[in-house]
């Protein structure tokens, strides 16, 4: 049974079975998707709270750190209530859309990739403050140039967001409601064959997560051995 | 914004007194070189002066009005090198002037020739030698422009070589109308490149006066110490 299951979850792959291959696609616009917005919004905030002088920074790093580790339900459950159709942005109809997906995702990797940022510029920060400060630089032209100048090591924030999208269950299955060639995606359809007995098609999509977690991972590495190598 | 004249300047954090009263007048032209024994606070002086620590007590007053918002530029003993080129490195000192980015490559790329480090402009910046970055650091802030540059022992730990190379930049710049003011522990660079010498002790200082006159009649006990603890080492060479 076990073994079998390994071999029809291999076939699967092998011929690229077109349902496998849906979900997968969505799932890496959805996660992508909020990658991108998590990089454009979660790396400057980061880096702002970093430089950043300004009253309740303490309190805001903490916040970030907290939400950090966010349950995605929770995100989830509080996009659902946004977007539902009594919600404030009710009549935009995007309760059950991919694009409903990507925001409830989005929220998710921000507080991460912020925190991460923080942490990161903050090391450089600390070494370049005078410098940047005696050529009159402003904050937000050291925010910046610091997150130019940090640009390897945030890779990690980038995959952390990405890991984090692409490995959580409750968000996409609140806002998108696992709908099948519509909001299906690679924890969702996992969770759902599973319960169903279609062992072979979960066992699929979780080795297709594990390979694309996996050379995400090695091209971070590769990255930044070339990054090193460059600027040592 | 010349004469600058510093008045009783004190900074004392937590009791203990850094900079304990400093007086001293600085002209429009020259280089006025700073020594001193350890922790004196030479270092806390030119930071001072730059903005970027508030004295606790005593005045600056910058002669012609007031300070310019960007006269005065300070390079440090280990200068920050970011991650990219040579050629971004020293550019960067004219993003906070609203420079246009093509402008400031161009302009980069002339002082680059002066300091004679064109032919790597394209190179890592991280990657240079320790004179190389002190050269670098001194191109940063010369492309600005400044009416007073601070330096912060720009030589230490640079072989004699690349010391000369820097003492050349910094004639250049002086010949270009900067006004320097610059630490230094070495005491043959202060006879070659100094104009006056200002011998700081203990936060105050013990003496101002032309160089010549520092090494063969210093007034001060201090300072006298201080030369007579060099000049083995001097005369060595
Ligand atoms: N931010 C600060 N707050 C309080 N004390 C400081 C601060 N920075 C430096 N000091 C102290 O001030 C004293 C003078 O420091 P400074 O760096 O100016 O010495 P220096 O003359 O440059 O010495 P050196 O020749 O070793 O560079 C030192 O005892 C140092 O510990
Ligand atoms: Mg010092």
């Amino acid at each position: 049974m076990f073994t079998s299951t390994f071999a029809d979850a291999l076939t699967l792959l092998a011929t690229f079975d077109a349902r496998v291959a849906e979900i997968v696609w969505l799932s890496l616009k959805v996660s992508g998707g909020a990658v991108v917005l998590g990089t454009l919004i979660g790396l400057p905030l980061g880096a702002c709270l970093a430089v950043g002088r300004f009253p309740g920074k303490g309190a805001a790093s903490v916040l970030v750190n907290g939400l950090m580790g966010l349950p995605s339900v929770v995100v989830g459950v509080v996009v659902y209530l946004f977007l539902s159709r009594s919600g404030p942005f009710g009549s935009a109809g995007l309760l059950y859309t991919p694009t409903a997906m990507i925001i409830a995702q989005t929220l998710l990797v921000i507080p991460l990739m912020a925190a991460i940022a923080r942490q990161v510029v903050e090391d450089v920060w600390q070494r370049y403050a005078e410098e940047l400060q005696v050529m009159r630089f402003s904050w937000w032209q050291s925010v910046t140039t610091l997150l130019h100048d940090c640009r390897h090591s945030l890779v990690v924030a980038v995959l952390a967001g990405l890991g984090r999208a692409m490995s959580e269950v409750g968000a996409v299955m609140i806002v998108g409601g696992n709908i099948d060639g519509a909001t299906r995606v690679m924890t969702t359809a996992i969770a759902l064959e599973t319960s169903k007995g279609d062992l072979p098609l979960a066992i699929a999509l979780g080795l297709v997560l594990i390979l694309i977690i996996l050379a995400l991972n090695a091209l971070a590495f590769a990255l930044r051995q070339w990054a090193m190598r460059r600027y040592a | 914004m010349f004469p600058i004249q510093i008045r009783d300047l004190r900074f004392s954090p937590n009791g203990r007194a850094v900079l304990d009263g400093i007086d001293l007048e600085l002209g429009s032209e020259g280089i006025t070189l700073v020594l001193g024994p350890n922790g004196a606070g030479k270092s806390m002086l030119l930071r001072v002066l730059c903005g970027l620590v508030a004295p606790t007590g005593g005045t600056i007053a910058w002669g012609e009005g007031a300070r310019p918002e960007r006269g005065v530029m300070m390079v440090f003993q280990h200068p920050m090198l970011l991650r990219t080129s040579v050629l971004d490195n020293v550019a960067l000192g004219l993003k906070p002037l609203g420079v246009p980015a093509a402008e400031r490559q161009r302009r980069a790329r002339a002082v680059l020739e002066r300091i004679g480090l064109a032919h790597r402009a394209s190179e890592n910046a991280p990657r240079l030698s320790g004179g190389e970055r002190q050269r670098l650091a001194l191109a940063r802030a010369w492309l600005t422009r400044p009416r007073l540059l601070l330096l912060d022992e720009p030589t230490a730990s640079l072989d004699p070589s690349a010391a000369a190379e820097v003492e050349r930049i910094i004639r250049e710049i002086r010949t270009d109308g900067t006004r320097i003011l610059m630490v230094t522990h070495n005491l043959g660079q202060a006879t070659r490149l100094g104009d006056d010498i200002v011998f700081l002790a203990d936060g105050k200082v013990c003496e101002h006066t032309p160089t010549q006159r520092f090494f063969t009649r210093p007034q001060s006990t201090q300072a006298r110490l201080f030369i007579q603890g060099e000049l083995p080492w001097r005369m060595a060479f």
